[in-house]
């Protein structure tokens, strides 16, 4: 180790310091710590995700000159959707100042976070997954399944199949297979589906692929032997092609296979090639950039060379519509809390103040330049998804159509499983439920 | 694998024990004071229970010569086991259970040890590689183990033994660095006893070692059992008091070859050896993570940045097992050995 001289290692101790002294930051920002994944087997969602997220806020700050004056600054650091790095991350940048909210798309990352970010009053948003009993805002105050949980989307999913067979009636005596991805994210929905189909009758088998899932032919021998009516796909990343392929190796139709809301990307399409025609998709954001908030951003940020999608062609793809979905909610909960606490920067208790009051009715959307692209969110103190509405998009081989209305889940039938569970955790932990009064108020 | 290396004896005139007094004063008394939390929640926990499971797996590998790529395996079953005993036996202090866990992932190891009585080398690593797939595949089958958990996550505890709370940053590294050093000596005593001497005998020379009386069978089941009962409660320190929550994923193979390179790179048979390799993979990535963001952060985005680091790690680490085989202990010794004959000169 001789060829280290003295003046290196000097200069590289000199330059971690000053990588590790806090940036400086101005009266008046909102910053977002960003646990991204660009490299790993997960990168297709990460770059996505995170492009369409960091694209929104960077229109948000071109156009507007940030929300209400207040500009929005971010930084990334590389999680590999690795739990550590996720923490790691997390403790490297949660000192920054200004922290906004954290928006790791990792249920595992998330998980590791939910005392960390409680202890901090820092809001958590798990846009479309995360744990599913955090939706009751009674006991996890400052974590946010967004949109969509994954007991919704379960049952999102369940509607569909049944208005395809002509109502929930003709559920009874169908067979489904639910083929999930084996992690924290894929084993999620095992109760609710196992629920849902005693209560309408259908028959049910579930069937594990272990991560990452590139090699399935045992599973789709056994779903052969099954022949069951439908398949729905609770998969991710690399596993979703390979499921499609696997399936049409078997002879089972694609058209009858569903995807969740983590197989319905175009990176999960295209690799499977002409087999994934008529495959179809729960979203909650349409894919496409015709919609005015994307044109926008092509507009302003992408015809000056300032986009963050390295290939323009996955301009208004399901991962990076997310991405900008998830930036309009993260910033219009910003805007909401600045109209209560002042046009400033907030604190983290303060923009979760603005979570839980984060109201967008269709009307707002549509001026958000968003009509179309997502449906309506409702969050309260107490619930933290917000009731977001679900559609279904079929690949036609080239891009994906969306195929349903708006469907709503049966939010009714779920609140009381939820509830439930969120209890047992509080009383495990130890926490004493929130009342309204505790959430009128944040602190700064 | 065979590095016939016993401790060497220091040359200098400072007594054995003085450093690492020095080093435990140092660090209950000084870093809790300047530390950040970044410092206590992204190296020295990660840290800590890594240099655990590399001194368990120096053990084993290191002086019984065993090569073992079940290391995570049996983190893993430390930390699952400490989280049921927790949870299904009211009152048993949080200590008790973390020593029951060791117990349990020491019963496993010698489970799967028992191929070592008759397969070596190569093939013995290829049938510890079946105790990382079953017990991860059993942790994920059988929802019980986690509680049936929805999404097989299992929360940790609050620490606290006797009323006190651990659970601040400082909280939890006091808590594992107390853990980590007892353990430590005990493994240092172990070594130096006449088991220890048994594993480098059966290490260097199996037969030799059956004609000299050593009892073969037995030793190789010692080794295997003592080192999965400190890599168990590595185990249990990593999701306790490091992660706090732990999935049966995140102790994949990748974390048995980690654990792996941190006693190669530091040092076979060699405690130290485990703190310095631990010491070298956790804090370069983060050191090359910063300095990369520093200096070309405007230029590339994070992911080209962490490939890059990637390669330069592996350069490192090619680079420095060319130039010190024998790992950063000799390496360190050489240094100090150097300067001591510098100051004694002058």
């Amino acid at each position: 180790m001789r060829m280290f001289n003295k003046a290196k290692l000097l200069a590289i101790a000199a330059s971690l310091v000053l990588s590790a002294a806090i940036p400086v930051t101005h009266a008046d920002e909102q910053y977002f710590p960003l646990q991204s994944y660009r490299v790993g087997p997960y990168a297709a969602g990460g770059t996505g995700f995170f492009g369409g997220f960091i694209d929104y806020l960077n229109l948000i700050n071109t156009r507007d000159g940030g929300v209400n004056g207040v500009k929005l600054t971010w930084s990334e650091g590389e999680t590999q959707y690795e739990v550590e790095r996720g923490v790691e991350v997390y403790e490297r940048l949660k000192n920054t100042p200004g922290v906004a909210a954290w928006n790791p798309l990792s249920v595992g990352i998330a998980y590791a976070m939910i005392d960390r970010i409680t202890q901090d009053k820092v809001p958590l948003i798990t846009i479309n997954h995360g744990r599913t009993d955090s939706t009751d805002g009674r006991v996890f105050p400052y974590v946010f399944p967004l949109l969509l949980n994954p007991y919704s989307e379960t049952s999102g999913i369940v509607n569909y199949i049944a208005s395809k067979e002509g109502g929930l009636e003709s559920l009874k005596g169908k067979k489904i297979v639910v083929l999930y991805h084996g992690s924290p994210y894929g084993k999620e929905t095992i109760p609710i589906y196992e629920l849902l189909a005693q209560k309408y009758g259908f028959e049910l088998q579930q069937i594990e692929v272990p991560h990452p899932g590139n090699e399935q032919q045992a599973q789709w021998l056994t779903i052969r032997r099954a022949k069951p009516d439908y398949v729905v796909l609770r998969g991710w990343g690399v596993m979703n092609p390979v499921a499609l392929k696997s399936a049409a190796k078997v002879g089972f139709p694609v058209d009858h296979i569903v995807g969740n809301v983590w197989s319905n990307s175009e990176e999960d399409a295209i690799p499977a090639g002409d087999v994934a025609k008529g495959y179809t998709a729960i979203t909650t954001q349409a894919s496409g950039a015709e919609y005015p908030v994307v044109k926008e951003i092509v507009k302003t940020l992408y015809d000056n060379n300032r986009g963050n999608l390295e290939d323009k062609n996955r301009i208004g793809s399901v991962y990076h519509n997310l991405g900008i979905v998830n930036g309009i909610l993260n910033v219009e909960a910003i805007r909401i809390a600045q109209e209560k606490f002042g046009k400033r920067t907030l604190t983290g208790d303060e923009v979760r103040w603005g979570f839980e009051h984060l109201q967008l009715d269709p009307a707002r959307v549509e001026a958000l330049g968003a009509k179309g692209l997502f449906h309506s969110i409702n969050v309260t103190w107490d619930n933290h998804e917000g009731n977001g509405y679900v559609t279904f998009q079929q690949w036609d081989g080239k891009k994906w159509n969306v195929v349903s209305d708006w469907i709503a889940p049966d939010w009714a039938l779920l609140r009381p499983i939820i509830e439930k569970s969120a209890e047992a955790y509080a009383k495990e932990k130890g926490i004493k439920l929130r009342t309204t009064e505790d959430a009128v108020t944040a602190t700064n | 694998m065979t590095i016939a290396t016993l401790e060497a004896i220091p040359t200098s005139y400072t007594p054995r024990w003085l450093t690492p007094v020095l080093l435990l004063g140092i660090a209950y008394l000084i870093i809790p004071l300047v530390g950040t939390s970044y410092l206590f929640e992204a190296i020295l926990l990660p840290f800590l229970a890594l240099s655990l499971a590399g001194v368990g797996l120096n053990i084993l590998t290191g002086y019984a010569g065993q090569v073992s790529l079940g290391s995570a395996a049996f983190l893993a079953v430390g930390a699952f086991a400490a989280y049921n005993f927790n949870l299904r036996i009211d009152g048993l202090p949080i200590l008790g259970s973390i020593f029951l866990s060791g117990v349990v992932a020491a019963a496993i190891g010698i489970v799967f040890g028992l191929p070592s009585l008759r397969l070596r080398g190569f093939y013995l690593a290829v049938s510890t590689l079946a105790a990382q797939f079953f017990v991860q595949w059993a942790l994920t089958k059988f929802s019980w183990f986690s509680n049936n958990s929805a999404s097989g996550v299992i929360d940790a505890p609050p620490l606290s033994i006797a009323g006190v709370e651990f659970n601040s940053a400082v909280g939890r590294y006091l808590f594992s660095l107390t853990i980590v050093a007892v353990l430590t000596f005990l493994a240092y005593r172990l070594v130096l006893s006449q088991t220890g001497r048994n594993f480098i005998a059966v290490r260097d020379n199996e037969t030799a070692a059956r004609i000299i009386g050593v009892p073969v069978l037995k030793t190789k089941l010692i080794a295997f059992g003592v080192s999965s009962f400190v890599i168990g409660i590595a185990g249990v320190l990593w999701a306790f008091a490091y992660l706090r929550t732990v999935e049966p994923a995140g102790f994949n193979l990748d974390r048995s070859f980690q654990i792996l390179f941190i006693i190669i790179i530091g040092g076979l048979a060699s405690i130290r050896g485990a703190f310095f390799g631990a010491a070298l993979l956790v804090v370069t990535p983060l050191i090359l993570s910063r300095v990369g963001s520093f200096l070309l952060g405007d230029f590339f985005d994070s992911g080209v940045l962490d490939m890059s680091q990637r390669i330069v790690l592996g350069g490192l680490i090619i680079l420095f097992l060319i130039l010190e085989p024998d790992g950063l202990v000799s390496f360190w010794d050489r240094i100090r050995k150097r300067t001591t004959t510098r100051l004694l000169r002058q």
